[in-house]
Protein backbone atom coordinates (compact mmCIF):
# COMPACT_ATOMS: atom_id res chain seq x y z
CA UNK A 1 0.00 0.00 0.00
CA UNK A 2 2.75 2.40 0.93
CA UNK A 3 4.48 1.67 -2.38
CA UNK A 4 1.36 2.83 -4.21
CA UNK A 5 0.95 5.97 -2.10
CA UNK A 6 4.63 6.83 -2.65
CA UNK A 7 4.23 6.24 -6.39
CA UNK A 8 1.14 8.48 -6.45
CA UNK A 9 2.80 11.32 -4.52
CA UNK A 10 5.89 11.10 -6.75
CA UNK A 11 3.63 11.22 -9.83
CA UNK A 12 2.04 14.42 -8.46
CA UNK A 13 5.45 16.08 -8.70
CA UNK A 14 6.01 14.88 -12.25
CA UNK A 15 2.64 15.71 -13.76
CA UNK A 16 1.26 19.14 -12.77
CA UNK A 17 -1.68 20.07 -14.98
CA UNK A 18 -2.52 23.76 -14.97
CA UNK A 19 -5.75 25.73 -15.25
CA UNK A 20 -5.64 29.51 -15.41
CA UNK A 21 -8.29 32.03 -14.49
CA UNK A 22 -8.24 35.72 -15.28
CA UNK A 23 -9.80 37.54 -12.33
CA UNK A 24 -9.84 41.05 -13.81
CA UNK A 25 -6.23 41.07 -14.96
CA UNK A 26 -4.91 43.51 -17.59
CA UNK A 27 -3.87 40.44 -19.66
CA UNK A 28 -0.17 41.08 -18.96
CA UNK A 29 0.19 37.99 -16.78
CA UNK A 30 -1.89 35.86 -19.15
CA UNK A 31 0.37 36.79 -22.05
CA UNK A 32 3.34 35.67 -19.92
CA UNK A 33 1.70 32.29 -19.26
CA UNK A 34 1.44 31.32 -22.94
CA UNK A 35 5.24 31.38 -23.61
CA UNK A 36 5.61 28.82 -20.77
CA UNK A 37 4.12 26.25 -23.15
CA UNK A 38 5.76 27.55 -26.33
CA UNK A 39 8.94 26.14 -27.97
CA UNK A 40 11.18 28.56 -26.07
CA UNK A 41 10.30 27.53 -22.49
CA UNK A 42 8.25 24.34 -23.10
CA UNK A 43 6.54 23.44 -19.82
CA UNK A 44 5.90 19.92 -21.12
CA UNK A 45 9.51 19.09 -20.15
CA UNK A 46 8.45 19.10 -16.48
CA UNK A 47 5.18 17.37 -17.34
CA UNK A 48 3.06 20.53 -17.14
CA UNK A 49 0.07 20.80 -19.47
CA UNK A 50 -2.54 23.53 -19.94
CA UNK A 51 -5.98 22.07 -19.31
CA UNK A 52 -9.23 23.52 -20.56
CA UNK A 53 -11.34 22.04 -17.80
CA UNK A 54 -10.77 22.77 -14.08
CA UNK A 55 -11.83 19.16 -13.37
CA UNK A 56 -8.58 17.93 -14.98
CA UNK A 57 -6.28 20.43 -13.27
CA UNK A 58 -3.95 20.21 -10.27
CA UNK A 59 -2.76 23.81 -10.12
CA UNK A 60 -4.87 26.97 -10.38
CA UNK A 61 -3.12 30.08 -11.72
CA UNK A 62 -4.92 33.29 -10.70
CA UNK A 63 -4.04 36.59 -12.33
CA UNK A 64 -5.59 39.97 -11.61
CA UNK A 65 -6.88 41.76 -8.50
CA UNK A 66 -10.01 39.59 -7.91
CA UNK A 67 -12.78 42.02 -8.90
CA UNK A 68 -16.16 41.80 -7.16
CA UNK A 69 -17.68 40.26 -10.29
CA UNK A 70 -15.08 37.48 -10.56
CA UNK A 71 -14.94 36.70 -6.82
CA UNK A 72 -17.65 34.03 -6.88
CA UNK A 73 -16.32 32.58 -10.15
CA UNK A 74 -12.83 32.10 -8.69
CA UNK A 75 -14.34 30.42 -5.61
CA UNK A 76 -16.47 28.19 -7.84
CA UNK A 77 -13.53 27.16 -10.04
CA UNK A 78 -11.42 26.40 -6.96
CA UNK A 79 -14.12 24.06 -5.69
CA UNK A 80 -14.38 22.34 -9.08
CA UNK A 81 -10.71 21.27 -9.00
CA UNK A 82 -10.46 17.83 -7.38
CA UNK A 83 -8.10 17.82 -4.41
CA UNK A 84 -5.16 17.66 -3.88
CA UNK A 85 -4.72 21.04 -5.54
CA UNK A 86 -2.42 24.05 -5.34
CA UNK A 87 -3.13 27.73 -6.00
CA UNK A 88 -0.56 30.12 -7.49
CA UNK A 89 -1.24 33.86 -7.46
CA UNK A 90 0.49 35.51 -10.44
CA UNK A 91 1.96 38.97 -10.20
CA UNK A 92 1.39 41.86 -7.84
CA UNK A 93 -2.39 42.18 -8.36
CA UNK A 94 -3.64 39.14 -6.41
CA UNK A 95 -1.11 39.88 -3.67
CA UNK A 96 -1.79 43.53 -2.96
CA UNK A 97 -4.15 45.00 -5.54
CA UNK A 98 -1.19 46.69 -7.25
CA UNK A 99 -2.21 49.92 -9.05
CA UNK A 100 -5.88 49.13 -8.39
CA UNK A 101 -5.29 49.19 -4.61
CA UNK A 102 -8.05 51.05 -2.79
CA UNK A 103 -10.56 50.73 -5.61
CA UNK A 104 -14.11 49.95 -4.45
CA UNK A 105 -14.61 47.38 -7.25
CA UNK A 106 -11.90 44.88 -6.20
CA UNK A 107 -11.33 42.47 -3.35
CA UNK A 108 -7.62 43.17 -3.69
CA UNK A 109 -6.31 39.97 -2.13
CA UNK A 110 -6.64 36.45 -3.48
CA UNK A 111 -6.08 35.16 0.07
CA UNK A 112 -9.50 36.50 1.04
CA UNK A 113 -11.22 34.29 -1.56
CA UNK A 114 -9.18 31.06 -1.88
CA UNK A 115 -6.19 29.70 0.10
CA UNK A 116 -3.10 30.74 -1.90
CA UNK A 117 -0.05 28.46 -1.74
CA UNK A 118 2.48 30.45 -3.77
CA UNK A 119 2.92 34.04 -4.88
CA UNK A 120 4.93 34.95 -7.99
CA UNK A 121 6.29 38.50 -7.79
CA UNK A 122 6.45 40.88 -10.74
CA UNK A 123 4.22 43.00 -12.90
CA UNK A 124 4.07 40.89 -15.01
CA UNK A 125 6.24 37.97 -13.79
CA UNK A 126 8.67 36.40 -16.26
CA UNK A 127 7.84 33.01 -17.84
CA UNK A 128 10.84 31.41 -16.12
CA UNK A 129 9.45 32.47 -12.75
CA UNK A 130 5.99 31.10 -13.61
CA UNK A 131 7.50 27.75 -14.60
CA UNK A 132 9.56 27.72 -11.42
CA UNK A 133 6.40 28.39 -9.41
CA UNK A 134 4.61 25.51 -11.18
CA UNK A 135 7.52 23.21 -10.32
CA UNK A 136 7.57 24.40 -6.70
CA UNK A 137 3.81 23.89 -6.41
CA UNK A 138 4.23 20.37 -7.82
CA UNK A 139 6.85 19.67 -5.16
CA UNK A 140 4.47 20.98 -2.49
CA UNK A 141 1.80 18.62 -3.83
CA UNK A 142 4.26 15.74 -3.52
CA UNK A 143 5.10 16.53 0.10
CA UNK A 144 1.51 17.32 1.06
CA UNK A 145 2.26 20.94 1.98
CA UNK A 146 -0.53 22.70 0.10
CA UNK A 147 -3.48 24.21 1.96
CA UNK A 148 -5.95 21.76 0.42
CA UNK A 149 -3.93 18.76 1.64
CA UNK A 150 -3.32 20.20 5.13
CA UNK A 151 -7.01 21.00 5.59
CA UNK A 152 -7.97 17.48 4.52
CA UNK A 153 -5.40 16.14 6.99
CA UNK A 154 -6.63 18.13 10.01
CA UNK A 155 -10.30 18.22 9.11
CA UNK B 1 -9.16 -27.66 -20.50
CA UNK B 2 -7.55 -26.09 -17.44
CA UNK B 3 -4.52 -25.27 -19.51
CA UNK B 4 -6.65 -23.36 -22.03
CA UNK B 5 -8.26 -21.26 -19.29
CA UNK B 6 -4.85 -20.38 -17.86
CA UNK B 7 -3.56 -19.40 -21.27
CA UNK B 8 -6.69 -17.32 -21.94
CA UNK B 9 -6.33 -15.50 -18.61
CA UNK B 10 -2.63 -14.96 -19.34
CA UNK B 11 -3.43 -13.40 -22.71
CA UNK B 12 -6.16 -11.19 -21.19
CA UNK B 13 -4.18 -9.84 -18.24
CA UNK B 14 -0.48 -10.06 -19.14
CA UNK B 15 0.52 -10.65 -22.77
CA UNK B 16 -0.81 -9.11 -25.01
CA UNK B 17 -3.62 -7.96 -22.66
CA UNK B 18 -3.82 -5.43 -19.86
CA UNK B 19 -0.23 -5.22 -18.56
CA UNK B 20 1.89 -5.36 -21.72
CA UNK B 21 -0.78 -3.55 -23.75
CA UNK B 22 -0.79 -0.64 -21.30
CA UNK B 23 3.02 -0.45 -21.18
CA UNK B 24 3.25 -0.62 -24.99
CA UNK B 25 0.43 1.94 -25.32
CA UNK B 26 2.20 4.33 -22.96
CA UNK B 27 5.41 3.89 -24.99
CA UNK B 28 3.52 4.70 -28.20
CA UNK B 29 1.77 7.69 -26.58
CA UNK B 30 5.14 9.01 -25.37
CA UNK B 31 6.61 8.60 -28.88
CA UNK B 32 3.58 10.47 -30.25
CA UNK B 33 3.96 13.39 -27.82
CA UNK B 34 7.76 13.49 -28.09
CA UNK B 35 7.87 13.47 -31.90
CA UNK B 36 5.06 16.05 -32.03
CA UNK B 37 7.12 18.27 -29.69
CA UNK B 38 10.30 17.76 -31.73
CA UNK B 39 8.46 18.71 -34.92
CA UNK B 40 7.25 21.89 -33.23
CA UNK B 41 10.79 22.72 -32.02
CA UNK B 42 10.12 21.81 -28.38
CA UNK B 43 11.90 19.39 -26.05
CA UNK B 44 8.85 17.31 -25.26
CA UNK B 45 7.85 15.29 -22.20
CA UNK B 46 10.12 12.87 -20.28
CA UNK B 47 9.96 9.14 -21.04
CA UNK B 48 7.70 8.13 -18.14
CA UNK B 49 5.19 10.98 -18.65
CA UNK B 50 2.05 8.93 -19.58
CA UNK B 51 2.81 6.61 -16.65
CA UNK B 52 3.01 9.51 -14.18
CA UNK B 53 -0.13 11.13 -15.61
CA UNK B 54 -2.04 7.90 -15.02
CA UNK B 55 -0.88 7.42 -11.42
CA UNK B 56 -1.47 11.06 -10.53
CA UNK B 57 -5.07 10.80 -11.77
CA UNK B 58 -5.54 7.60 -9.72
CA UNK B 59 -4.55 9.54 -6.59
CA UNK B 60 -6.99 12.41 -7.09
CA UNK B 61 -10.37 12.80 -5.43
CA UNK B 62 -13.30 12.12 -7.76
CA UNK B 63 -16.06 14.71 -8.08
CA UNK B 64 -19.31 13.35 -9.50
CA UNK B 65 -21.36 16.09 -11.22
CA UNK B 66 -24.76 16.93 -9.76
CA UNK B 67 -27.57 14.89 -11.32
CA UNK B 68 -25.31 12.10 -12.64
CA UNK B 69 -25.68 8.61 -11.21
CA UNK B 70 -22.42 7.36 -9.67
CA UNK B 71 -23.09 3.90 -11.11
CA UNK B 72 -23.10 5.24 -14.69
CA UNK B 73 -20.19 7.58 -13.98
CA UNK B 74 -17.96 4.70 -12.82
CA UNK B 75 -19.26 1.85 -14.98
CA UNK B 76 -18.75 3.54 -18.39
CA UNK B 77 -14.91 3.75 -18.19
CA UNK B 78 -14.72 0.22 -16.75
CA UNK B 79 -16.77 -1.22 -19.65
CA UNK B 80 -14.63 0.75 -22.11
CA UNK B 81 -11.42 -0.55 -20.52
CA UNK B 82 -12.50 -4.19 -20.42
CA UNK B 83 -13.83 -4.32 -23.95
CA UNK B 84 -10.53 -2.97 -25.30
CA UNK B 85 -8.57 -5.41 -23.10
CA UNK B 86 -10.54 -8.34 -24.56
CA UNK B 87 -10.01 -6.97 -28.08
CA UNK B 88 -6.27 -6.84 -27.43
CA UNK B 89 -6.32 -10.39 -26.03
CA UNK B 90 -7.76 -11.66 -29.35
CA UNK B 91 -5.04 -9.93 -31.40
CA UNK B 92 -2.67 -12.66 -32.72
CA UNK B 93 0.71 -11.26 -31.69
CA UNK B 94 3.83 -13.47 -31.46
CA UNK B 95 3.51 -15.90 -28.49
CA UNK B 96 -0.10 -14.81 -28.10
CA UNK B 97 -3.20 -16.10 -29.82
CA UNK B 98 -4.47 -18.35 -27.02
CA UNK B 99 -8.02 -17.19 -27.79
CA UNK B 100 -8.56 -17.91 -31.46
CA UNK B 101 -11.60 -19.34 -33.22
CA UNK B 102 -13.44 -19.05 -36.53
CA UNK B 103 -15.29 -15.72 -36.46
CA UNK B 104 -13.14 -13.93 -33.89
CA UNK B 105 -12.73 -11.03 -36.35
CA UNK B 106 -16.41 -10.17 -35.81
CA UNK B 107 -15.96 -10.18 -32.04
CA UNK B 108 -12.78 -8.12 -32.43
CA UNK B 109 -14.54 -5.44 -34.52
CA UNK B 110 -17.44 -5.36 -32.06
CA UNK B 111 -15.10 -4.92 -29.07
CA UNK B 112 -13.11 -2.22 -30.90
CA UNK B 113 -16.32 -0.25 -31.47
CA UNK B 114 -17.16 -0.23 -27.78
CA UNK B 115 -14.82 2.62 -26.64
CA UNK B 116 -16.32 4.96 -29.25
CA UNK B 117 -19.87 4.03 -28.23
CA UNK B 118 -19.01 4.42 -24.53
CA UNK B 119 -17.46 7.83 -25.28
CA UNK B 120 -20.68 8.95 -26.96
CA UNK B 121 -22.73 7.71 -23.98
CA UNK B 122 -20.32 9.30 -21.49
CA UNK B 123 -20.62 12.66 -23.22
CA UNK B 124 -24.40 12.61 -23.02
CA UNK B 125 -24.52 11.13 -19.51
CA UNK B 126 -22.38 13.83 -17.87
CA UNK B 127 -24.81 16.62 -18.82
CA UNK B 128 -22.15 19.09 -19.99
CA UNK B 129 -22.87 21.15 -23.10
CA UNK B 130 -19.29 20.72 -24.36
CA UNK B 131 -19.39 16.97 -23.82
CA UNK B 132 -22.67 16.73 -25.71
CA UNK B 133 -21.22 18.62 -28.68
CA UNK B 134 -18.23 16.27 -28.55
CA UNK B 135 -20.55 13.24 -28.46
CA UNK B 136 -22.48 14.42 -31.50
CA UNK B 137 -19.24 14.85 -33.44
CA UNK B 138 -17.92 11.49 -32.32
CA UNK B 139 -21.16 9.80 -33.43
CA UNK B 140 -20.91 11.43 -36.87
CA UNK B 141 -17.24 10.48 -37.23
CA UNK B 142 -18.00 6.87 -36.28
CA UNK B 143 -20.24 6.61 -39.33
CA UNK B 144 -17.51 8.20 -41.45
CA UNK B 145 -14.33 6.33 -40.48
CA UNK B 146 -15.92 2.90 -40.31
CA UNK B 147 -16.28 2.85 -44.11
CA UNK B 148 -12.56 2.34 -44.89
CA UNK B 149 -11.97 0.43 -41.63
CA UNK B 150 -14.67 -2.20 -42.05
CA UNK B 151 -14.32 -2.54 -45.82
CA UNK B 152 -10.56 -3.08 -45.44
CA UNK B 153 -11.02 -5.88 -42.93
CA UNK B 154 -13.96 -7.48 -44.79
CA UNK B 155 -12.13 -7.41 -48.12
CA UNK B 156 -9.12 -9.13 -46.60
CA UNK B 157 -11.41 -11.68 -44.95
CA UNK B 158 -13.05 -12.36 -48.35
CA UNK B 159 -9.66 -12.87 -49.94
CA UNK B 160 -8.49 -15.28 -47.26
CA UNK B 161 -11.98 -16.86 -47.05
CA UNK B 162 -11.97 -16.76 -43.25
CA UNK B 163 -13.05 -14.60 -40.32
CA UNK B 164 -10.18 -15.82 -38.15
CA UNK B 165 -7.57 -13.21 -37.21
CA UNK B 166 -4.68 -15.65 -36.86
CA UNK B 167 -4.95 -16.45 -40.59
CA UNK B 168 -4.43 -12.72 -41.29
CA UNK B 169 -0.96 -12.81 -39.70
CA UNK B 170 0.18 -15.94 -41.52
CA UNK B 171 -1.05 -14.77 -44.95
CA UNK B 172 1.74 -13.66 -47.30
CA UNK B 173 2.08 -9.93 -48.02
CA UNK B 174 0.37 -8.88 -51.26
CA UNK B 175 -0.94 -5.70 -52.85
CA UNK B 176 -4.26 -6.34 -51.08
CA UNK B 177 -2.52 -6.34 -47.68
CA UNK B 178 -0.79 -3.04 -48.39
CA UNK B 179 -4.00 -1.35 -49.55
CA UNK B 180 -5.86 -2.76 -46.52
CA UNK B 181 -3.15 -1.33 -44.26
CA UNK B 182 -3.58 2.05 -46.00
CA UNK B 183 -7.36 1.96 -45.51
CA UNK B 184 -6.91 1.03 -41.83
CA UNK B 185 -4.37 3.85 -41.45
CA UNK B 186 -6.83 6.41 -42.86
CA UNK B 187 -9.41 5.23 -40.32
CA UNK B 188 -6.79 5.18 -37.53
CA UNK B 189 -6.39 8.98 -37.67
CA UNK B 190 -10.04 9.48 -36.67
CA UNK B 191 -10.09 6.55 -34.26
CA UNK B 192 -7.19 8.02 -32.27
CA UNK B 193 -8.68 11.55 -32.58
CA UNK B 194 -5.40 13.10 -33.78
CA UNK B 195 -5.08 16.41 -35.47
CA UNK B 196 -6.92 16.68 -38.76
CA UNK B 197 -9.72 14.67 -37.13
CA UNK B 198 -9.33 15.80 -33.51
CA UNK B 199 -12.92 16.96 -33.84
CA UNK B 200 -14.64 15.21 -30.89
CA UNK B 201 -12.02 16.24 -28.30
CA UNK B 202 -11.17 19.62 -29.86
CA UNK B 203 -9.23 21.51 -27.20
CA UNK B 204 -9.42 25.34 -27.34
CA UNK B 205 -12.79 24.87 -29.01
CA UNK B 206 -15.05 22.68 -26.87
CA UNK B 207 -12.74 22.67 -23.80
CA UNK B 208 -11.84 18.98 -23.50
CA UNK B 209 -14.64 17.41 -25.50
CA UNK B 210 -16.29 14.26 -24.21
CA UNK B 211 -14.29 13.92 -21.00
CA UNK B 212 -14.89 17.48 -19.72
CA UNK B 213 -16.71 16.37 -16.57
CA UNK B 214 -14.58 13.28 -15.92
CA UNK B 215 -11.88 13.50 -13.26
CA UNK B 216 -9.84 11.37 -10.91
CA UNK B 217 -10.09 7.59 -11.16
CA UNK B 218 -12.68 7.38 -14.01
CA UNK B 219 -10.58 9.76 -16.14
CA UNK B 220 -7.49 7.63 -15.40
CA UNK B 221 -9.39 4.55 -16.61
CA UNK B 222 -10.41 6.39 -19.79
CA UNK B 223 -6.76 7.36 -20.36
CA UNK B 224 -5.70 3.76 -19.81
CA UNK B 225 -8.35 2.58 -22.28
CA UNK B 226 -7.01 5.12 -24.78
CA UNK B 227 -3.45 3.80 -24.34
CA UNK B 228 -4.71 0.25 -24.95
CA UNK B 229 -6.68 1.45 -27.98
CA UNK B 230 -3.48 2.95 -29.43
CA UNK B 231 -1.59 -0.33 -29.03
CA UNK B 232 -4.50 -2.40 -30.40
CA UNK B 233 -5.09 -0.28 -33.51
CA UNK B 234 -1.39 0.16 -34.32
CA UNK B 235 -0.89 -3.55 -33.65
CA UNK B 236 -3.77 -4.48 -35.95
CA UNK B 237 -1.99 -2.80 -38.87
CA UNK B 238 1.36 -4.29 -37.80
CA UNK B 239 0.14 -7.92 -37.75
CA UNK B 240 -0.78 -7.72 -41.45
CA UNK B 241 2.94 -7.58 -42.33
CA UNK B 242 4.13 -10.57 -40.29
CA UNK B 243 3.26 -13.23 -42.89
CA UNK B 244 6.65 -13.91 -44.43
CA UNK B 245 8.54 -14.26 -41.15
CA UNK B 246 8.72 -17.46 -39.11
CA UNK B 247 11.02 -16.73 -36.14
CA UNK B 248 8.90 -15.33 -33.26
CA UNK B 249 11.68 -13.01 -32.03
CA UNK B 250 11.97 -11.40 -35.43
CA UNK B 251 8.17 -11.21 -35.59
CA UNK B 252 8.08 -9.34 -32.29
CA UNK B 253 10.80 -6.90 -33.36
CA UNK B 254 9.05 -6.17 -36.66
CA UNK B 255 5.68 -5.87 -34.88
CA UNK B 256 7.08 -3.22 -32.50
CA UNK B 257 8.97 -1.46 -35.30
CA UNK B 258 5.87 -1.16 -37.54
CA UNK B 259 3.71 0.05 -34.61
CA UNK B 260 6.25 2.77 -33.79
CA UNK B 261 6.51 3.72 -37.47
CA UNK B 262 2.72 4.10 -37.65
CA UNK B 263 2.64 6.33 -34.56
CA UNK B 264 5.47 8.52 -35.91
CA UNK B 265 3.53 8.89 -39.19
CA UNK B 266 0.43 9.82 -37.19
CA UNK B 267 2.43 12.52 -35.32
CA UNK B 268 3.83 13.91 -38.57
CA UNK B 269 0.33 14.19 -40.01
CA UNK B 270 -0.92 15.64 -36.73
CA UNK B 271 1.81 18.29 -36.64
CA UNK B 272 1.38 19.21 -40.30
CA UNK B 273 -2.38 19.71 -40.44
CA UNK B 274 -5.07 21.83 -38.83
CA UNK B 275 -8.40 20.60 -37.52
CA UNK B 276 -11.14 20.07 -40.11
CA UNK B 277 -14.80 20.87 -39.64
CA UNK B 278 -16.96 17.83 -39.07
CA UNK B 279 -18.65 18.06 -42.49
CA UNK B 280 -15.26 18.23 -44.23
CA UNK B 281 -14.00 15.23 -42.30
CA UNK B 282 -17.19 13.39 -43.25
CA UNK B 283 -16.70 14.28 -46.93
CA UNK B 284 -13.03 13.17 -46.74
CA UNK B 285 -13.99 9.75 -45.41
CA UNK B 286 -16.85 9.23 -47.83
CA UNK B 287 -14.72 10.17 -50.90
CA UNK B 288 -11.21 8.91 -50.07
CA UNK B 289 -12.53 6.19 -47.81
CA UNK B 290 -14.87 5.01 -50.57
CA UNK B 291 -12.02 5.02 -53.11
CA UNK B 292 -9.89 3.02 -50.66
CA UNK B 293 -12.78 0.61 -50.10
CA UNK B 294 -13.31 0.04 -53.85
CA UNK B 295 -9.55 -0.39 -54.40
CA UNK B 296 -9.20 -2.83 -51.54
CA UNK B 297 -12.11 -4.97 -52.78
CA UNK B 298 -10.71 -4.95 -56.33
CA UNK B 299 -7.22 -5.85 -55.13
CA UNK B 300 -8.38 -8.64 -52.86
CA UNK B 301 -10.80 -10.24 -55.33
CA UNK B 302 -8.95 -9.72 -58.62
CA UNK B 303 -5.23 -9.84 -57.80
Amino acid sequence: MSVFSRLISYSRKRSPWVFRVNAGSCNGCDIEITPCFSPRYDGEQIGALMQGSPKHADILLISGPITLRTKEIVKDIYQQIPSPKAVIALGSCPASGNVFSGSPTIVGSAEAVVPVDLYVPGCPPRPQQILEAIQLAAKMLEKGETHSQKEAHYG
Amino acid sequence: MDNWWLRALFSIFIWPGLLCGALFGWLLLWINRKSLAQLQGRQGPPFFQPFFDFWKLIGKKTIIPVGVSWAIFYSLPIISLFSIVFALAILPVPWGGAISFEGDLVLFIYLLEMPALIDILAGYATRSVYAQVGSTREALLTIAYNLPFLSGLIALALRLKTFQLSVFTSAPISIATVITALALFIALLAQLKVNPFSIPNAEQEIVAGIHVEYNGLPLALFELAHALEVSTLAGLIAILFLGAITAPWLKLVIFIFISILIIVLVSIIGAGTARLKVQHAFRFYWTWGLIAAVLVFMASLAL
